[in-house]
């Protein structure tokens, strides 16, 4: 059985189970912290740094780092806003990320992160990277420009002997991910839809399918990521 | 007190941030009591007469007429504001960016299906009046310095609108979830 800690959030008093990561303990208690490479029930790869919190004044990871008694976490101050709206700028002037030509536009979590953060424009300069679209599979459409290799589709995707669908290719700057050989005759439309909604950007689509959501309708289209967790009081 | 006085322009965009301007709708008779238009489209003034207080810019750049207008802008605007996708970083134009020039060039004039077979002297355009294309096509703010950035593809009505408003009035820019968008 876990025991029950107590713990602060920006100064509101929490509970939570010992050793479950902070961003878990926060939702249960209705606070959001942003998550993008973060997916539910997969274990926790901290790829991004988007949920960077202060823990006890130190910088951490709220996604992998467990919780503990009286914890003392920092989320919404101005000094961590602007390290995880560094770390969303980053994301969009390191890819090509066109908005209007993209078809996961409107349920883009990276997307998403940017309305919430209201980033106007990058602070970086943008990189302009050349990266080729990849259509050679008949089912998806892997789009390297949009790529921000959080490993989402490697962690989630896999058959039922748990063998993953996508792998990492290369190394280095050059790093892509590319689908497993062996898998890829696999790869039904059902799977290809799962993996163009398990992606947080529009780098895998589902072929022969797209803009099919109305503008309106779409996930982000009216309310912020994360207001599901803050409404619940 | 005297109107604010602002130009606009479209760089290598497609009008669609302009078209979104004027879907204020019947807040246009509030923006004529609120500013004054000196170089625009909007009212075919082609070159400035006096300087300007604000000066919104659609498109980024993509040749060297293109950044001569900028700076024309920058020297006589006292505030810039890109104003959509293409003039934040460079839009649609740029998906030339990692292309080499002759290949875009043989495409448009040589090998696309409209041009193919009409073209049999292969002629490209090439003549001291045009402008040249610049490697690839730059946001605004590479170029000259840009004060504020209102993004969208177009940028809703309403949010240019906004930002217009707050920055005549000095008032604070409302910034509703609904209105800020990408896309």
């Amino acid at each position: 059985m876990s025991e029950f800690v107590s713990f602060k959030i920006d100064g509101k008093q929490c509970m939570g189970r010992a050793g479950e990561y902070i961003t878990e303990a926060a939702e249960r208690n209705s606070i959001y912290i942003p998550t993008l490479c973060n997916y539910k029930d997969t274990a926790p790869k901290a790829s991004c740094r988007v949920c960077t919190v202060k823990v006890n004044g130190r910088v951490m990871t709220s996604c992998t780092t467990p919780l503990q008694e009286g914890m003392e976490i920092e989320n919404e101050t101005a000094e961590i806003q602007d390290i995880r709206s560094g770390i969303i700028e980053l994301l969009f002037a390191e890819g090509n990320h066109l908005c209007p030509s993209c078809e996961k536009s409107g349920s883009c979590e990276l997307q998403a992160l940017g309305y919430r953060f209201r980033m106007m424009v990058p602070r970086f300069p943008y990189l302009f990277p050349v990266r080729e679209i990849d259509a050679s599979h008949p089912r998806l459409i892997k789009d390297h420009n949009r790529c921000i290799l959080c490993k989402r589709c490697v962690r989630v995707m896999k058959d039922e002997k748990g063998r993953s669908f996508f792998a990492f290719y290369k190394r280095g700057a050059k790093l892509e991910i590319t689908v497993a050989p062996e898998l890829a005759d696999k790869i039904t439309d059902e799977v290809a839809q799962k993996a163009m909604d398990v992606c947080p950007t529009g780098a895998l689509l589902r072929k022969r399918q797209g803009w099919d959501v109305p503008v309106g309708k779409r996930l982000f289209d009216m309310k912020p990521i994360g207001s599901e967790f803050e409404q619940v009081k | 007190m005297s109107k604010a006085v602002v130009a606009t322009t479209s760089m290598a965009g497609c009008f669609g941030c302009h078209m979104s301007f004027l879907d204020i709708d019947e807040r246009i008779l509030d923006l004529i009591e609120l500013v004054e238009f000196n170089k625009s489209p909007i009212n075919d003034i082609k070159h400035f007469t006096k300087q300007c207080d604000i000066g919104l810019l659609e498109g980024g750049c993509a040749n060297s007429e293109n950044v001569e207008v900028l700076k024309e802008f920058r020297k006589h605007c006292k505030i810039l504001v890109s104003v959509g996708e293409c003039a934040l970083m460079g839009g649609l134009p740029a998906m030339r960016n990692g292309l080499p020039i002759k290949e875009c060039i043989d495409e448009a004039y040589l090998n696309a299906p409209t041009t193919k077979n009409c073209n049999p002297n292969r002629i490209l355009p090439n003549d001291d009046e045009l402008p040249m294309l610049l490697d690839r096509v730059y946001p605004c703010h590479e170029i000259v310095k840009i004060d504020y950035f209102l993004p969208g593809c177009p940028p809703r009505a309403d949010l240019i609108w906004n930002a217009l408003y707050a920055l005549v009035t000095g008032d604070e820019l409302k910034l509703p979830y609904e209105v800020f968008k990408y896309d």
